[in-house]
């Protein structure tokens, strides 16, 4: 874990609210994971106290890029960073993804801009698999192309049909698993809003599969010291407090307590 | 307990040391209470060994689960938080926590809290003898938990019962923690000076709560929460000046602390030491930035001790 000062290198929109800021980062950026995150300080002026949580979509030898959507007062002030603004950049933070196993065939799936956690794993993993994304619109299909120029394959969902196969990316995935079912060992990874997560452990427990999610919470410190984004996992017969910052963000689908919670957006 | 000594700067620079009732502190800036974990969490980012002194989260006598989610929302200029108090207790502190710190030469003290008074004075009873522990800071202002915490802190009765039977109990420094959700602060500090407290710390975060308009329901799943931050700084200032001046024991200021002015502005109405919050998870590095800005603000005034500063408000 570090902190460093990092410039911005390029700020580019993907459409609609979605954007990637890129930075330069000689500490942190070589030492990520993939699932890993970063918190990022995102004003200087002490309106906002908290830093904020992203997980970290690609690295470079010394920078590093997120994928992230504006949609309250921390992401408005990132948008207006440009090229040689400076922002401090904590990290990497949380235990991140387990790599799938040689023989292992991963499937990912993605919700809106979950698919960015996902991409550092699809480049690492020793076997191309499928990554099944989906968003309310076409607008909301983030990063089908970068999985593409890696070999991976994309089957895309949006809730009103205009683009790819009308539903949700969890629909597609039951539908390839339906059809594929006794296919060799898999491995299921997904990042996503918390229903969709939901989802995907009911198809990896009905396939007695195992699947690595991970969770998105609003944070305080990032490093487990103020308890705010705990979730309660299992513990023998009753229910602990894990840190989504620290012991998270990626818990293994059977390892969480289910709760018709309401679950934060605003970042 | 608690008498050890903290050397003489070795340059030629301001003597930044205060002792607090026994607590030797190389620096009067100390990590306060729920916001720097227990030690380990900031540890890879700050160099424990140059804090002041090291307030841990909230320790009672059980494990605590606390609060359930969501636990924590941004304000303008602040964050309000309903943890409750979740914590290992005194067993897994000192078993899974303790030893960690140990190895450090900070001073570590212990934030403690009860649902009783008796609760509280066996937490402080376990404390007293146990090494590596410098000093207690009585919670009697937690505004998160349904019985205690607050309710001690609001009501002179139990505020002088809590202090005085967990005085009893330990020969540790002990730090008493106001509330500020009162109207007469100093009536509260003179009863804590009274019933045995050898420091007050003051404040704790203020009674707050968020609502989401879409939803119309509130935002954190306690309904209501403590407002910390940048946004209560003026109002900590003006009760830690009036508590400083109503008793004779240090006074420790907190509240907004983000950067070398505010705890200058706390040390000059009156705390002796201060200590720095929620700008923790702005900036783990603040603490040693405020160490550095109040040594470079002795050195502008000529002063020669911090302890020349404690209090030092120019009233025309």
């Amino acid at each position: 874990m570090q902190t460093e000062t990092a410039s911005v290198i390029e700020q580019r929109s993907l459409g609609g609210d979605y954007r990637v800021l890129e930075f330069a980062s000689s500490k942190v950026a070589p030492r990520v994971k993939p699932g890993q995150f970063i918190h990022l300080r995102v004003d200087e002026r002490n309106e906002l106290v908290l830093r904020r949580p992203f997980s970290v979509f690609k690295t470079g030898k010394k920078s590093l890029a997120i994928l992230y959507k504006i949609v309250g007062r921390g992401t408005q002030i990132l948008a207006r960073l440009r090229p040689g603004d400076r922002a401090g950049i904590m990290g990497p933070l949380g235990n991140g993804f387990p790599l799938p196993a040689s023989q292992t065939f991963p499937l990912l799936a993605a919700g809106g801009y979950g698919a960015a956690a996902l991409y550092l794993l699809a480049q690492q993993a020793r076997k191309k698999g499928i990554i099944f994304i989906g968003g309310a619109t076409a607008d909301d299909i983030l990063c089908a192309d970068d999985f593409k120029k890696i070999g991976w394959k994309v089957k895309i969902a949006t809730e009103d049909g205009a683009a790819g196969q009308k539903g949700l990316a969890t629909d597609i995935l039951t539908e390839y698993l339906s059809e594929k079912s006794k296919m060799r060992q898999m491995a299921l990874y997904a990042c996503g809003p918390m229903g969709m997560l939901k989802a995907v452990a009911e198809i990896a427990v009905k396939n007695g599969q195992k699947a690595w999610l991970s969770l998105d919470r609003r944070m305080g410190c990032g490093v487990g010291a103020c308890l705010g984004c705990v979730q309660k996992v299992k513990d023998g017969k009753s229910w602990k407090w894990a840190r989504v910052c620290r012991d998270g963000p990626v818990f293994e689908c059977r390892q969480i307590v289910w709760e018709n919670g309401k679950w934060e957006k605003e970042k | 307990m608690g008498k050890r000594k903290i050397d003489a700067p070795a340059t030629n620079g301001p003597d930044m040391r205060v002792n607090l009732a026994g607590i030797a502190m190389k620096n009067p800036v100390m990590a306060a209470s729920g916001t720097f974990g227990y030690g380990k969490e900031y540890a890879p980012l700050v160099d424990l060994n140059k804090l002041g002194a090291l307030v841990v989260k909230g320790i009672s006598l059980r494990p605590e689960r606390g609060n359930e989610t969501p636990r924590i929302v941004e304000a303008a200029g602040g964050l309000i938080n309903a943890i409750g108090l979740q914590n290992p207790g005194f067993d897994g502190f000192t078993k899974k926590h303790l030893p960690f710190l140990k190895k450090y030469k900070v001073p570590v003290i212990v934030n403690i809290w009860g649902r009783s008074a008796e609760e509280y004075a066996e937490v402080a009873g376990r404390f007293d003898g146990v090494r590596g522990v410098q000093g207690l800071e009585v919670n009697i202002s937690c505004p998160n938990i349904k019985r205690g915490g607050i309710a001690f802190g609001t009501d002179p009765r139990l505020t002088a019962e809590v202090v005085a039977k967990t005085r009893r109990k330990t020969k540790l420094p002990l730090i008493v923690k106001l509330s500020p959700n009162v109207t007469r602060i100093g009536e509260f500090a003179r009863i804590a000076e009274a019933n045995g407290a050898d420091v007050i710390s003051l404040i704790n975060s203020f009674p707050a709560m968020a609502i989401d308009i879409e939803t119309r329901a509130p935002v954190l799943a306690n309904v209501t929460g403590g407002l910390s931050g940048p946004a209560i700084h003026p109002i900590a200032l003006k009760m830690v000046w009036e508590a400083a001046a109503a008793v004779e024991i240090p006074v420790v200021g907190m509240g907004g602390i983000t950067s070398e002015k505010e705890a200058l502005a706390f040390i000059i109405a009156g705390a002796a030491a201060v200590a720095v919050g929620t700008a923790n998870f702005t900036d783990p590095g603040i603490i040693l930035k405020v160490v550095k800005g109040i040594e470079a603000y002795l050195v502008r005034c000529k002063l020669k001790s911090v302890r020349e500063l404690t209090g030092s408000l120019q009233l025309s």
